[in-house]
Order: structure tokens, then C-alpha cells, then sequence
């Protein structure tokens, strides 16, 4: 078993995988252009097609373990009045995000909505940039992060993996992920970096900045060779395609922990299966990353505190029973012991046996049992 | 212990002098709009009972006194009218009810009391005399200085004297001084003057205010209405005081004879059933008609079917001047005018002239804004009991119409009849009398109906212009875009498609996500 795993692909002169995905959205967002540009030539109105995202066409696909859209296309076409104003909205975000691109820029939604104005382009309100983006995401099919749109949340990373920046100011320069205690942030730089080197042999996302920073003092990434990722409540999607990337091309294992509850339980879901709002998109989700608790059979085993479910707690757990994300043998067992048990705990709950119960005892047990 | 009283008779100039309310001389405010609104009637009368476009010069100016309270004015009026002879100025001007107005013919006033009493108002608050010059055309112009004697109801000639005529004018001046609160009035003034203005687009009215200020309002047309013909009382109108009178003048000796020859479309045939019905014998001697039997025939009038009166006696501005009056006065976007066919209340006819107008100088103000007229004259007070704006504002429903309040909307109601149906002496509302009713409300509809089709082309050219700024705004900008986009030089001309866009005329507007095809 190898200590270290040099990444290859930085070391040879082939295109990285961050370059070629970027010369790919650029060319995506080029044929947009032109498509567009000869409809016009043409004296033709134009349009651009795309897969209807409304509720009723979006699947699960057993295949790719995540929902996806169907075989239903919407056409946007500048001859109807009320498609026009956000046809032009795509296309001017389109030439933004181009710009963007070009000059290895980022920006944030509420960027996007702000600087339309200038161009008197402006748009009612974020809802509706938003949806414009999420429309290019569609065309283009790319996820806004590839086109250098960036949320506002940000999560955190932590453990010995040395990644090689590239972006603009920092091209080739290394940094340990190990380096700073309180993580380092996933933002726009560490999604666009290569991984260099990796010591860790495995991956486990958490939810809560409070256990994430009790992890790192209690050495989990030493003790269990562990790259730490908070989540921060429902992980942004630059994470979750974060942890889809190093879980391919690091190869490592990915463990999830949450609160125990229905809430909990849906972060490590969209982890692995991705989110509805997200059908349109690939590649955001591990469908091989494991739910590691908290269960609610961990509530009974270990005699955890715990508080009665809510109402709306039970109807979320009825909603997750119909859900095909949920169609597995773990899932299902344990939507049934909550509903049963009628309590949920936090992973909190752990300190009534100390601060290090939860990595001593707990950790280990439970990463054994899944294998 | 006796009672004694006194029985005094007072002159028609006292009585209308002791009771100056009812010719609407309330205040020195009425009096100066009512002064103005008489004279400028009467000038309009002596020139159109001729079809001379009138020309008329009036001029207010203030003598002394307060400006901001009850002064004293000048008043001071010329007119191109048909003049007055001479012999009987002094009697037209200086004797109350003295006038050329107790025929059944449509004119403006119907007492010919309104320039008199404006005369008397001015005497009895400054003790000044009136100045009129007149002259019918032929080589002398005619000027007398006189006083009303109010006890005796007689004029008072001060001076009298004579002036060449060179020009063969004829028309009338008059002069006088007269207690007003002109600031106060003057919005009424302005307001009555510009109403008239349209009621009479063929005259020319020229006004000087106080202050100095002319006020120009020019026909648009010489063009005259046909002048009123007079007409003798019809049956359904009479009353046994008019009987009475009417029997005392005749010279006819038969019932027969006098049925025809006094009343309005009565003839051998409908004279003879009449009087059968009745149970007169048509020889019968009118001048030995027993009070009862009079009575008699006067109610039989009501029921018996006699022909409906004819509208020659009236005299209508007609479509054509009604609209040329609205559009000269408020330019709108749009008019339409409508008259009615004659109709008659009470045996007395009648016909309802209508316009309705959109936008130019009309305000929108929350409601319809509504202009009323009766045989010419604007009325301007009391505008919430009268027929017409019950018609408009709450008989009409105008969102059938597609009318709403914000829109600037103006309807014109002018009623002419031998005799207007004022509810009050003040003559400044008409009452609801059913027939009169439902005439205006009739021909309310058809120009709503009118209006209506005006607004929905205008609605629906509204929404091709918002389609057509719409495409204009972002359809360069996809060229534009998509241009940088592509790495073009140059965006594609969009002109082409921009011009299709009013020509076309179904532009898809289905559903967002339902209209595409599936695969």
C-alpha cells in the first residue's frame, strides 16, 4: 500500500482536466453564439431549445443513480413577446460568463443580477437571474461553476492533500490542505485546482462546523488517513462536485455524518444522488459515497439525548419513504426506526461520553461495519 | 275688531326686483355670472334668429371698490345681432317682461327677463343708468340713457340722440355699472363662456376681463343652425288659463274654426272627432263656452290621441356644428356626436343632441366629465340632479363600454325644446321626466357604443406598439450578444424580422413550457 499517490496528470503536457473542462464550456457557449447568430443571418427568429426542467419531466435514473431530465424540450424563440426579454437575458449572460471565463474571473449570482443592470438588461429580481443561469446551465450543459458563477455559501476542506492552483496569479503554486486548522474554504480557486498529491485514503463530510473542528483536534485526518469536509448544512454544489472529483480521481471512499434526523439524512442523500433541482446536470454526485450515521439505531444503541420528531419531521420522513433516492435497504430501515422510535439526536449527542467518544468508539465502529 | 288689510299692487319690475333669487341674482357672485350669461344670450339670439354669425365684444371692467369682494363694474357688451327699433328700446330694456319671447319658439331665455333684470340688478345696487345704442341697419344709430321707474314698471328716458350710420351696422350696445364679486365668479365666467363657445361654434366671442386679459373665442364655421319657426300651443300643452286667453283673443266663431286655427297640427278631421268626443257640437260659439265646459276640453286634450307635435319649431345645433364646437374648444383624440329623432313630453317637443369625446384637452378626473345644454346655453350648476348626469352616472354602466374612470372622457347633452323642463325657476337643471329620460339615455348609449369601438382599436394599437417596443428593445441586443458571443465583426441586421413584427398578426403566446415538441 502506497503512503502517497502522485497525481499524473500535472506532470505531462497534455491539457489538465480543469483546462480541457474549460475550453469545453467556452466552445459550448461559442456554438450558443453562433447558433444564434446564423438563425438571425437567416432572417429567422431566434431560438434555442432545451429540456423542460418543469416537475413533471424530471426521473430518476437508476443508471446514473441521480434524477435527470426527460424527453420533454422547451423552445425559447425571440418571436414570442414574452419569451424575447428572457431569450436576450440567456444570451447576455452567455457573453457575461464568456468574458468571465476569458479572463479567469469569478463572480457570484448576485454579481450576475447586479451587473446586468448596466447593460439595461436588468432583471426584476435574483429569482429571476438565477433562472437565467440556471437556463445556461441547461444549454450549455454545464453546472454555473464551470462557467465561474459561484454561490455565496462556502464550505470547508481539511486533510493532507497538497492541490497546484490555476487560477490567474497563482498558477503552479502548491498549498497543503493540512495547512491552516479551521480548513481551508472551497471557493472558486480550490474547485479549479489540481490535485497534486494525496495522503488520505478516504473522504468523510460532515455537517456541522462544530464536530468538523472537533475532527481536526482530535486528529481524525492522522488517525483515520481522512480528508475532512465540512459541509455546512446542505453542501453547496461546488462541493458536492468537489467530493465527486476527488472521489474519481483520488479514488478514495467517501463517508457522510449528519444530524439524525429526516434533514440529515436528505444532506447525505443529495450527496450521493443529487438534488431535482440539479436533474439537468451530471456529475454532481457520488452515488458510491456512504451514509455513516447519525442513524437512529445509533440513538437506541449508544442510549443517545434525543428530542421527539415534529410533525413536519414525520412528514418529510413519509416524503422521503416515496422518494427513489431513498429505495435502498439502509434508507429504508432507517426512515422506518425513526418513525417508529418517533426521536431524532444531534452528532452532538455523543459528548455525554466525552469529547473523544465519538472518534475513539464510534468512528471506528461505524467505518468497519460499512466496509 | 276689524281686520283691515292693505292690497297693494306691485309692478312686474317690484315683484321681480323683491324676488331676484329666481332670475338668479342671489349674491353680487350669481349676479355678475347671471348679468354676463343673459347679455351674451341675448346678443347670440339677435343675431341667429337671422343666421348672422354672431360677433360678440364683451368687456367687464372694474369702476371701484374692492377687488376682492363685492366692487363696482362696468359691464359692457356689443353685438352684430338684428338691433332693436327704435321706438321700442326704451320699453325693451326699461320694462320688465316686455319681450319677444311669449311664442312658442325655442330661445334661449324663455321670459325675455335676463338682460332686463341684469339692468335692474346694476340700477338698484350703483343708481346708475343704462346706455343702450342700437340700430337695425337702416341710416340712424339710436342711443338712449334711461332708468327703470321700478314702482311704476316704466322706463325713464334721460337722454336720447341720434348717429349716422354710414356702415348700415345694426346690432345693440349696452353699458351699465352693476355691484359684482368678480374674483369669485370668474372660474364660472371663464367655464360658461367656453361652453358656449362650444354650443355656438359660429360665433366669434371676444372677452376682456377685469384685469385686462382677452379672451378669444373664434368660430370654426359660419355655417348657422336653421333658426327656430314659431308655432302655436299644442293640445297636450294647454291649460285652462291658456284656453282662456286663447278664447278671448280668437275671432273665430265655431269650435270647429278655433280648434284649427290656434292649435299645433290639430286640422278638420282630428277637430271634428275631437269635438265629438268631447260632446260639443262644432258650431258651437267658442266665446260662450261655460267655465266647466272649458275645463272640460282642456282634460280631454290630455287623453285624446292627437298627432305628436312637429320639431320645426326647434331649432337643433345638428351633428355637424355640435362636433365642430367640441373639436374647436377641446381638440380630442377622438368624437362622435349623435341627434335623436324629435320627441315630445307633455305636447311639447323636444330633441336630444349627444356627443362623447376622448382625450386632447379633456382632464381625466375620476369620472366622466360631463358638459349640458339646453336650447344653447351651457348650465353649469346643480349638475348632480339633473337627467343627464343621472343617465351618465348611474344609468350608464361604462365598463361595458370599455370605459373607465381614469380615462379623459367628456359627454355632451344638449336638449332643445319649445320648453325645457327646468325643475326650478333657476333654470339650471332638467328634471327626469321619463320621456326626456329616455331620449337622453338612448342616444348616450349609441355614442358609448361609438366610443367604445374607439377604444378597443385603440387598446388594441396600443398593445401592437408594445409588442412592436418590445421586439425594438431586445432583438438587437440577441444580435449583439450573440454576435461577441460567436466572434463576429458585426451583429446581423435585425431589421427584417422588426418589420415583420406589426404584420404579423399571430405571434405565438402559448404556455412556457408546453409548447415544444417532445422527442
Amino acid at each position: 500500500m502506497k503512503k502517497s499517490k502522485k497525481v499524473k496528470t500535472t506532470k505531462t503536457k497534455t491539457p489538465s482536466r480543469v483546462e480541457q473542462k474549460k475550453s469545453v464550456v467556452l466552445s459550448a457557449l461559442r456554438s450558443l453564439g453562433e447558433q444564434l447568430y446564423s438563425q438571425l443571418s437567416k432572417k429567422q427568429w431566434p431560438s434555442v431549445r432545451m429540456p423542460s426542467r418543469s416537475i413533471t419531466n424530471i426521473h430518476y435514473d437508476q443508471h446514473t443513480r441521480q434524477y435527470i431530465l426527460g424527453e420533454r424540450f422547451v423552445r425559447r424563440s425571440a418571436r414570442n413577446i414574452r419569451h424575447i426579454r428572457p431569450l436576450t437575458q440567456l444570451v447576455w449572460t452567455g457573453s457575461f460568463v464568456d468574458e468571465l471565463a476569458r479572463e479567469g474571473k469569478t463572480s457570484t449570482l448576485r454579481d450576475v443580477f447586479y451587473s446586468a443592470q448596466a447593460y439595461e438588461m436588468s432583471f426584476t429580481d435574483q429569482a429571476e437571474s438565477d433562472d437565467i443561469i440556471t437556463d445556461l446551465e441547461t444549454v450549455l450543459e454545464h453546472p454555473r461553476e464551470d462557467f465561474n458563477v459561484f454561490p455565496e455559501e462556502r464550505s470547508a476542506i481539511f486533510g493532507d492533500l497538497t492541490i497546484q492552483y490555476t487560477v490567474r496569479g497563482y498558477e503552479g503554486r502548491k498549498l497543503n490542505l493540512a495547512s491552516h486548522p479551521d480548513g481551508m474554504m472551497i471557493g472558486p480557486a480550490l474547485t479549479n485546482a489540481e490535485f497534486a498529491e494525496c495522503k488520505a485514503d478516504k473522504i468523510i463530510a460532515i455537517e456541522k462546523g462544530g464536530l468538523f473542528t472537533r475532527f481536526i483536534e482530535e486528529r481524525v485526518h492522522d488517525k483515520y488517513k481522512a480528508l475532512l469536509i465540512h459541509t455546512a448544512g446542505q453542501a453547496p454544489r461546488a462541493t458536492r462536485a468537489l467530493i465527486r472529483r476527488m472521489s474519481q480521481e483520488l479514488g478514495l471512499p467517501v463517508y457522510i455524518f449528519c444530524d439524525a434526523d429526516p434533514w440529515g439524512m436528505h444532506i447525505a442523500n443529495v450527496i450521493i444522488a443529487g438534488s431535482a433541482n440539479a436533474a439537468h446536470l451530471r456529475e454532481l454526485n457520488t452515488p458510491d459515497a456512504k451514509w455513516a450515521g447519525v442513524y437512529a439505531s445509533d440513538i437506541v444503541d449508544y442510549k443517545l439525548p434525543s428530542d421527539p420528531l415534529t410533525d413536519l419531521d414525520i412528514k418529510r420522513l413519509y416524503e422521503l419513504q416515496k422518494d427513489p433516492r431513498y429505495d435502498t435497504k439502509l434508507w429504508k430501515r432507517e426512515i422506518e426506526a425513526f418513525l417508529r422510535l418517533k426521536r431524532k439526536s444531534e452528532q452532538e449527542a455523543f459528548s455525554r461520553y466525552g469529547l473523544a467518544f465519538i472518534v475513539d468508539k464510534y468512528l471506528p465502529a461505524r467505518l468497519k461495519e460499512l466496509g | 275688531m276689524s281686520l283691515q288689510e292693505v292690497f297693494q299692487e306691485i309692478s312686474a319690475a317690484d315683484f321681480f326686483y323683491r324676488n331676484r333669487d329666481i332670475a338668479g341674482f342671489t349674491n353680487p357672485t350669481r349676479a355678475i355670472y347671471s348679468t354676463i350669461r343673459e347679455l351674451v344670450e341675448n346678443s347670440l339670439d339677435a343675431a341667429e334668429i337671422r343666421e348672422i354669425p354672431p360677433d360678440i365684444y364683451l368687456r367687464v371692467s372694474h369702476e371701484s371698490g374692492p377687488t376682492d369682494g363685492p366692487g363696482i363694474y362696468r359691464i359692457h357688451i356689443e353685438d352684430n345681432g338684428i338691433g332693436i327699433p327704435h321706438e321700442i328700446i326704451p320699453s325693451a330694456f326699461g320694462q320688465v317682461l316686455f319681450g319677444s319671447k311669449y311664442k312658442l319658439r325655442q330661445t334661449r331665455g324663455t321670459f325675455g327677463l335676463g338682460g332686463k333684470m341684469a339692468i335692474l340688478y346694476g340700477q338698484v345696487t350703483t343708481h346708475g343708468q343704462a346706455t343702450i345704442m342700437s340700430s337695425t341697419g337702416p341710416t340712424k344709430v339710436h342711443e338712449y340713457q334711461l332708468t327703470i321707474d321700478i314702482q311704476k314698471n316704466k322706463p325713464v328716458i334721460l337722454k336720447h340722440k341720434t348717429h349716422p350710420n354710414d356702415n348700415r351696422w345694426h346690432g345693440a350696445v349696452i353699458d351699465f355699472l352693476t355691484e359684482a364679486d368678480y374674483t369669485r365668479a370668474m372660474p364660472k365666467v371663464l367655464e360658461y363662456l367656453q361652453q358656449t363657445a362650444i354650443v355656438a361654434p359660429y360665433a366669434n366671442l371676444t372677452y376682456v376681463d377685469p384685469r385686462g386679459r382677452l379672451y378669444r373665442f373664434e368660430r370654426a364655421t359660419t355655417q348657422m343652425p336653421k333658426p327656430p319657426q314659431e308655432t302655436l300651443p299644442h293640445p297636450y300643452g294647454v291649460d285652462v288659463e291658456t284656453m282662456k286667453r286663447l278664447i278671448e283673443l280668437t275671432k273665430e266663431r265655431t269650435m270647429l274654426g278655433f280648434m284649427k286655427t290656434h292649435f299645433h297640427r290639430v286640422g278638420r278631421t282630428i277637430a271634428t272627432g275631437f269635438l265629438q268626443q268631447v260632446g260639443l257640437p262644432p258650431k258651437k260659439n267658442p266665446k260662450k263656452l261655460a267655465p266647466d265646459e272649458i275645463v272640460r276640453v282642456v282634460n280631454a286634450m290630455k287623453s285624446y290621441k292627437f298627432l305628436a307635435p312637429d320639431a320645426n319649431c326647434l331649432s337643433p345645433l345638428g351633428e355637424e356644428l355640435l362636433e365642430a364646437g367640441i373639436k374647436k374648444e377641446l381638440s380630442p383624440e377622438f368624437v362622435s356626436v349623435y341627434q335623436r329623432k324629435p320627441s315630445a313630453y307633455s305636447g311639447f317637443p323636444f330633441i336630444v343632441e349627444v356627443g362623447i369625446a376622448y382625450g386632447g384637452e379633456i382632464e381625466p378626473k375620476g369620472g366622466i366629465r360631463l358638459y349640458r345644454f339646453a336650447n344653447k346655453i351651457p348650465l353649469l350648476f346643480d349638475e348632480a340632479s339633473d337627467v343627464s348626469w343621472k343617465a351618465v352616472n348611474t344609468q350608464m354602466d361604462w365598463r361595458h363600454y370599455k370605459a373607465s374612470p381614469d380615462m379623459p372622457i367628456a359627454v355632451f347633452v344638449h336638449i332643445c325644446s319649445t320648453k325645457v323642463p327646468y325643475k326650478t325657476v333657476g333654470k339650471e337643471f332638467i328634471a327626469d321626466r321619463p320621456d326626456v329620460e329616455r331620449e337622453v339615455l338612448n342616444a348616450v348609449r349609441e355614442v358609448a357604443r361609438r366610443l367604445s369601438l374607439f377604444l378597443s382599436k385603440k387598446i388594441h394599437l396600443a398593445h401592437d406598439k408594445h409588442r412592436l417596443d418590445v421586439f425594438q428593445k431586445y432583438l438587437p441586443k440577441i444580435a449583439g450578444f450573440s454576435a461577441k458571443l460567436a466572434k463576429k465583426e458585426k451583429p446581423p441586421d435585425v431589421a427584417p424580422l422588426l418589420k415583420s413584427v406589426l404584420r404579423y398578426e399571430k405571434i405565438e403566446e402559448s404556455e412556457d413550457d408546453q409548447d415544444e415538441d417532445a422527442e
